[in-house]
């Protein structure tokens, strides 16, 4: 057994990992540790596993027995308790300036365990141009013991001056027969059901797993891919976008819901708001206002993302099932991603022709660039509906 | 011009407009000097008041000057002065007269009523947000000398000056001490001319409309006076999207429409008016010019001012073509 193995379809990322911390292991013995260095960027398609690399790595790192997985330094880095890993996660939009400080800060001191000070940045793509350059200082002259593990979709998300001073781990995305597998052995579903979300998600381990075993997940799937079938007129596809921008903002509030509320409320006890007894005036103290405005605004900015990962979803899906289209009308004979819908697939192919299928790949993309670009998400959607409705 | 019952011993002026809170107060003021030029007038803020400061100031004076007393924030004051105010306004000392200026709102709300019920000559002095509420002002500033006034002319001084209260009222003034008999738009064209704002939706109402030369007026003054092209974007955005949805409802009647796309029965008329110089193609083609344009405004191109106009050229050409 070893940290790597929750690692699905990654063998030359994990060789590579192993014999870097074979290296690390020699370092921290004294020996000159050639092959160890303190910078690495994980990257690779959503849910190809990145952050679940980096933390293995971190976990190998601070393992005396090389990353075997089962001694408590493993269970620690693995569950985000170990002293010398920290894990940052944005949940925001952005990375902000002082997180990036606060890493910095972090990463300067003594590791308490006598290996390595780890630093996890998972979404680095997330850190503005800003963040980064406060972030370079960490990166360019860093301390000893200390090691920077980042993870982003690809290399062109960070600027050059970081990216140039990492070493790269690119994770591909797995085979969708390696994705199945996991599912059947390890969460035990039925080997078609396997196959069918293994392909639908795309090589997303994560996703494919909820489409496995949610049917909630494959209901919105369903949804989701009945757009293109809702474009007869204008208003119609003006129709459809707005479910789908709705759906994706269902979801948000639906998580923001339950989220949301729970910690607006431990903070305003942590503040000593509902308390009762001596000394307590039943009012919230002086400056807790403001505390809670500024939890008010990391929730909204969260929600925006959660919303635009919804809709995002929704677009890739909406990209792989043309792309079927597209492929039906080569006759390529590629193995289709969405196997459940060939019927439909198979119309749209008989009713246009390749180009207008292209271009139809072209709308969905650039809506995806839209959004990100912050047009607001309804209008987006919408030119997309139109274009897909003209191809 | 003050009626002589503005000396009351006890005012409260109620609202937050400041150029009416300030009338108010200088009504009250004025009276004061043409009954007695040596009167005293102090300010106090409510806010900054300790329990003890009143009794000074609303301790009768020995040589019996008369005073104006104004304060400020009213509703700031603490329960310990509110109460000394309180107690005050119960018996007020004749050569006094205290102004009180309260913010409306919940804030205070009590002392305001006691205040009210002691006897206090209330004046209204709110917030003027609509855009009626400030023509209607604005007409009764042009008739306050007994003027002819045209409904017109009073159009073209709100075209012409913008939202600004004070800016509105000095403007109306002006008119009226240099001009004499009816006020007519002419008459106000001599003095003022141009406009001071142009909205999102006004503009998108004359590109929808197909007034190319319309639309890009309006945005140039704008630009102007400081209107953002998101919010050009974003109105033409909603404005494609109603009349989209309008037109392909097809023919029904106004109140089911409305109940089914949720829009109010006036804005379905208007929709279905500007409807009939689109094609469906057009639309398509309009709403996607205003998308790309959207994502222009937000930080995609060099000049945002640049991609507002080509989209509002796009949206009439897309009307044009379609035809």
């Amino acid at each position: 057994m070893s940290v790597f193995d929750d690692l699905v379809g990654q063998e030359a990322v994990v060789e590579q990992l192993t014999a870097a911390v074979g290296a690390a292991a020699q370092a921290v013995a004294g020996g000159q540790g050639a092959g160890m260095t303190h910078a690495w960027l994980f990257t690779g398609p959503p849910g190809s596993g990145r952050s679940v690399a980096a933390r293995a790595f971190a976990a190998a790192l601070q393992c005396p027995d090389r990353g075997c997985g089962h001694c408590s330094s493993c269970h620690q880095a693995l569950s985000g308790t170990h002293p010398d890993v920290a894990v940052v996660v944005p949940e925001g939009l952005h990375l902000s300036i002082a997180d990036a400080r606060e890493v910095i800060g972090r990463s300067a001191r003594a590791p308490t365990r006598g290996r390595w000070q780890v630093t996890l940045i998972e979404d680095a793509d997330r850190m503005e141009e800003r963040t980064s350059n406060t972030l370079l200082k960490a990166v360019e002259e860093p301390p000893p013991h200390s090691v920077l593990l980042l993870c982003a979709p690809s290399v062109d998300d960070l600027l050059p001056t970081i990216r140039s001073r990492c070493r790269l781990v690119p994770l591909r995305s797995p085979a969708a027969s390696a994705v199945a597998q996991v599912l059947i052995d390890r969460h035990g579903v039925d080997p078609a059901m396997a196959s069918f979300a293994a392909r639908a998600a795309q090589g997303h381990i994560g996703r494919a797993r909820r489409l496995a075993t949610d049917e909630e997940a494959r209901r919105e799937r369903r949804d989701v891919l009945a757009l293109p079938r809702s474009l007869g007129n204008v208003g119609q596809a003006l129709v459809a976008a707005k479910d789908l921008v709705d759906a994706a903002k269902e979801e948000a509030d639906k998580l923001a819901g339950t989220r949301d509320l729970a910690e607006k409320e431990a903070l305003s006890t942590a503040l000593g708001g509902g308390a009762t007894g001596k000394g307590y005036t039943g009012s919230a103290p002086k400056g807790g206002a403001g505390a809670l405005k500024e939890l008010e605004k990391r929730q909204k900015s969260r929600g925006t993302r959660t919303q635009r990962d919804a809709l995002d979803r929704a677009l890739i899906d909406l990209a792989a099932f043309y792309r079927d289209v597209l492929a039906l009308q080569l006759g390529t004979g590629a193995v289709p991603v969405h196997a459940d819908l060939s019927d439909q697939a198979t119309t749209i192919a008989r009713g246009s022709a390749p180009e207008s299928t292209l271009h139809r790949i072209d709308a969905v993309l650039d809506c995806r660039t839209a959004i990100e670009g912050n047009v607001a998400p309804q209008l987006a959607v919408e030119a997309m509906a139109l274009a897909l409705r003209t191809g | 011009m003050p009626p002589p019952d503005v000396l009351t011993p006890l005012t409260v002026v109620v609202g937050e407009e400041e150029l009416l809170v300030a009338r108010a107060v200088s009504a009250v003021v004025r009276a004061a000097r043409a009954r007695n030029p040596d009167t005293e007038v102090s300010e106090l803020d409510g806010g900054a008041l300790q329990a003890g400061d009143l009794v000074e100031v609303f301790s009768p004076s020995l040589f019996g000057d008369e005073r104006v007393v104004v304060l400020r924030a009213a509703q700031d004051l603490s329960k310990e002065t509110a109460a000394e105010v309180l107690a005050y306004a119960a018996d007020p000392v004749p050569e006094i007269c205290l102004v009180a200026l309260h913010a409306g709102g919940a804030k205070s709300k009590a002392l305001l009523t006691a205040l009210v019920g002691a006897g206090a000559r209330r004046v209204e002095a709110a917030k003027v947000t609509k855009a009626s509420e400030r023509r209607d002002l604005l007409r009764m500033e042009l008739r306050g000398d007994g003027r002819q006034v045209s409904e017109d002319a009073v159009t073209a001084l709100l075209d012409a000056i913008g939202n600004d209260l004070r800016e509105l009222c000095s403007a109306a003034g002006q008119l009226l001490s240099d001009t004499e008999g009816p006020i007519t738009p002419e008459v106000v064209g001599r003095y003022h001319r141009g406009r001071a704002e142009s909205s999102g939706f006004a503009i998108a109402d004359k590109a929808v409309d197909g007034d190319l030369a319309g639309a890009l007026e309006l945005v140039r003054w704008g630009q102007s006076t400081g209107l953002a092209p998101v919010l050009v974007t974003s109105a033409l955005a909603n404005t494609l999207r109603s009349v989209a949805l309008v037109a392909s409802a097809g023919r029904q009647p106004v109140n089911a429409l409305a109940g089914q796309l949720g829009m109010p029965p006036w804005k379905v008329e208007k929709t279905q008016r500007q409807a009939r110089g689109w094609r469906p193609e057009g639309l398509s083609v309009a709403l996607q010019a205003v998308a790309a344009a959207d994502g222009d405004v937000k930080g995609g191109a060099t000049d945002a001012a640049y991609a507002v106009e080509r989209a509002l050229l796009a949206v009439v050409q897309a009307r044009g073509a379609a035809r």
